[in-house]
């Protein structure tokens, strides 16, 4: 669906974009994830036809956006990180002035408007001036707007940004019904975990190069080395503390509140914990649950931006 | 398929322009000034031949007087409507957006560009009964009414081009009026200085025989408009030799190329910005 080869811009000396290779299939709702400056913007212009590349092409749909940049306009939908409304607008000719941009006829547009609006919860807002709107109805508006001529691709430059808890959450959700149609959706945030619950698959990006590239659960399980684990035993839970004391991936050791729990941090690879859970099993420990807590994503997203300092080399 | 004479972004920017308070107190105020001047025309006119009444042989000078004064409007207020056409878009925001459409850069350009010059054209109808009034007296032929016209209309678009021109060019709607207002002065003024100077010694000879003044002239809108309303102006610009057929004609060829490149360079930088 999206084929981005040796996608490379430079500003002057600046290099935004360093020879980004990915491909990203159809139907995926793919994360963009990075520092500012990290090149999401930059890639995210690019492929849609907004900056030409100094060198690489994109292919998105089988149309190169260097070569058929009009044809690939056809079947993307672009919202910028920042943009701006026509103030005088009312929500329905918003629409319809994009509606005609695409060269969507009269009638149809007629139709799509109002089913636009309902899918971005907007319909009671059809006849509201454009400047009236919140910020977050704003930016539910400019995604109805992307949607207008039903592109294959959606391609969403922070879409979540500036937005409150509640905005949020509703542009999530929608994100979520988009995904259901099928389509491909690229989405770049700064709100890891708000992105980890939406994407498929992500990448992180830094100083221009993909640094890392998988689902959200992989690029956890691999770059997060230290995991916290909690243990809840029926009884004997002072045997079983000192049982995993012993392994010496297991560090600090806490009792937890509430009765016969307790937890640890993990340093062994995958492999290994599947290794001392069975040892654990086969020492007839009486464990009711054994459970790996959650890692913030963002935390994991600071680690793997610590070691690619540390390393100044692609990790993957 | 999209009709080509169906630009959405002129039927938008017609929404935009026309739905605004301001695009009528704009009418007002200019139907206001020139009307004004009109009517102190008529007064210092009658008050300097005596005469309680405005008299017939009086009518050809105010339709000259009338026609300098909406022509140098016209151009005061050209750049100020055009020059921020695109980079008012992009400084909005809103261009990015428009640009990832299907509509072609053609089309926002002329779309840009013919609104803010309709409503230049609607300044001009709504002048027309001013211009009523000195065919009251009579002294006017319609012909050169018309040509006159023709000379508003070409300026317009053409500094309405240099406008969105340099719009397109300048990011910052600030820096491109001030350019736009710029390079209007120099076609206004400034040819009219270089006119005088390459003119030197012509000017009290007019059987002086180079071209030079003749080119520059046919640069300068005002000029071309007075050529209009004095037929014998050629003579005194002393380049009878060399061209013997009145200056509107080559500044309308001239102003008509302005805008044919300035449109064509407008719509291959739009999406060539970065």
């Amino acid at each position: 669906m999206i084929e981005i080869n040796q996608l490379t811009k430079k500003y002057g000396n600046f290099t935004a974009l360093d020879s980004l290779t990915l491909s990203i299939e159809k139907g995926t709702v793919f994360g963009f994830v990075g520092q500012n400056g990290a090149g999401k913007t930059t890639t995210f212009s690019i492929l849609a036809t907004l900056l030409a590349p100094t060198s690489g092409d994109a292919i998105i749909n089988g149309y190169s956006v260097v070569r058929d940049a009009k044809k690939v306009r056809q079947c993307i939908g672009y919202m910028p990180d920042f943009f701006g409304v026509y103030d005088q607008l009312k929500a329905r000719e918003y629409l319809d002035f994009y509606g005609a941009s695409y060269g969507i006829p009269v009638r149809e547009r007629e139709k799509l408007i109002p089913q636009l609006l309902e899918l971005v919860r907007l319909s009671d807002k059809i006849d509201t001036y454009v400047d009236s709107l919140s910020r977050g109805m704003k930016q539910r508006l400019c995604l109805a707007r992307s949607l207008i001529h039903d592109p294959e691709v959606l391609i969403l430059d922070e879409p979540a940004s500036g937005l409150d808890p509640r905005a949020r959450i509703e542009m999530k959700e929608i994100i979520k019904e988009l995904k259901s149609f099928g389509k491909t959706i690229l989405i770049s945030s700064h709100i890891l975990p708000e992105l980890a619950e939406m994407c498929d698959e992500i990448c992180i990006i830094d100083h221009g190069k993909l640094v890392a590239r998988d689902t959200v659960y992989q690029i956890h399980h691999h770059f997060k080395k230290e995991r916290t684990i909690v243990v809840k035993v029926k009884d004997g839970m002072e045997q079983a503390i000192r049982y995993f004391e012993d392994d010496p991936n297991v560090k600090n050791m806490k009792r937890m509140e509430e009765k016969n729990s307790f937890s640890f941090t993990y340093h062994g690879e995958t492999d290994e914990q599947i290794e001392l859970i069975r040892k654990a099993m086969v020492a007839n420990l009486p464990i009711l649950s054994f459970q790996e807590i959650e890692t913030n994503v963002e935390d994991v997203f600071l680690e793997i931006m610590r070691e690619v300092e540390e390393n100044e080399e692609p990790l993957q | 398929m999209r009709s080509r004479f169906n630009n959405p972004v002129l039927q938008k920017e017609f929404k935009l322009r026309f739905r605004s308070i301001k695009s009528f107190l704009g009418i007002f105020f200019y139907l206001l000034i020139l009307g004004t001047l009109a009517l102190v025309f008529i007064h210092v006119s009658s008050e300097a031949q005596h005469h309680l009444y405005f008299r017939p042989e009086v009518s050809r000078g105010m339709f000259s007087f009338l026609s300098i004064i909406q022509l140098l409007m016209l151009l005061f207020i050209t750049p100020g409507l055009t020059a921020g056409v695109i980079s008012g878009e992009r400084e909005r925001q809103t261009l990015n957006i428009l640009l990832t459409t299907t509509v072609s850069s053609f089309s926002i350009i002329t779309g840009k560009m013919v609104s803010a010059i309709s409503y230049l054209l609607l300044l001009l109808v709504a002048s027309l009964p001013l211009y009523s009034f000195v065919f009251l007296f009579g002294g006017v032929a319609p012909g050169e009414v018309v040509l006159v016209f023709l000379i508003y209309v070409t300026t317009i678009f053409s500094i309405g081009s240099v406008g969105v021109l340099v719009s397109t060019l300048i990011r910052k709607t600030i820096a491109s009026v001030i350019t736009s207002y710029a390079i209007t002065l120099f076609l206004t003024i400034g040819t009219i200085i270089i006119f005088f100077i390459s003119m030197g010694t012509g000017l009290f000879h007019p059987s002086s025989n180079h071209a030079l003044p003749y080119i520059v002239a046919s640069f300068n809108p005002i000029i071309a408009l007075y050529s209009i309303l004095e037929s014998d102006f050629l003579f005194y610009a002393g380049t009878n030799s060399w061209f013997n057929f009145p200056i509107w004609i080559p500044f309308l060829c001239i102003y008509l190329f302005i805008l044919i490149v300035n449109t064509a360079v407008s719509t291959w930088k739009l999406r060539r910005g970065k």
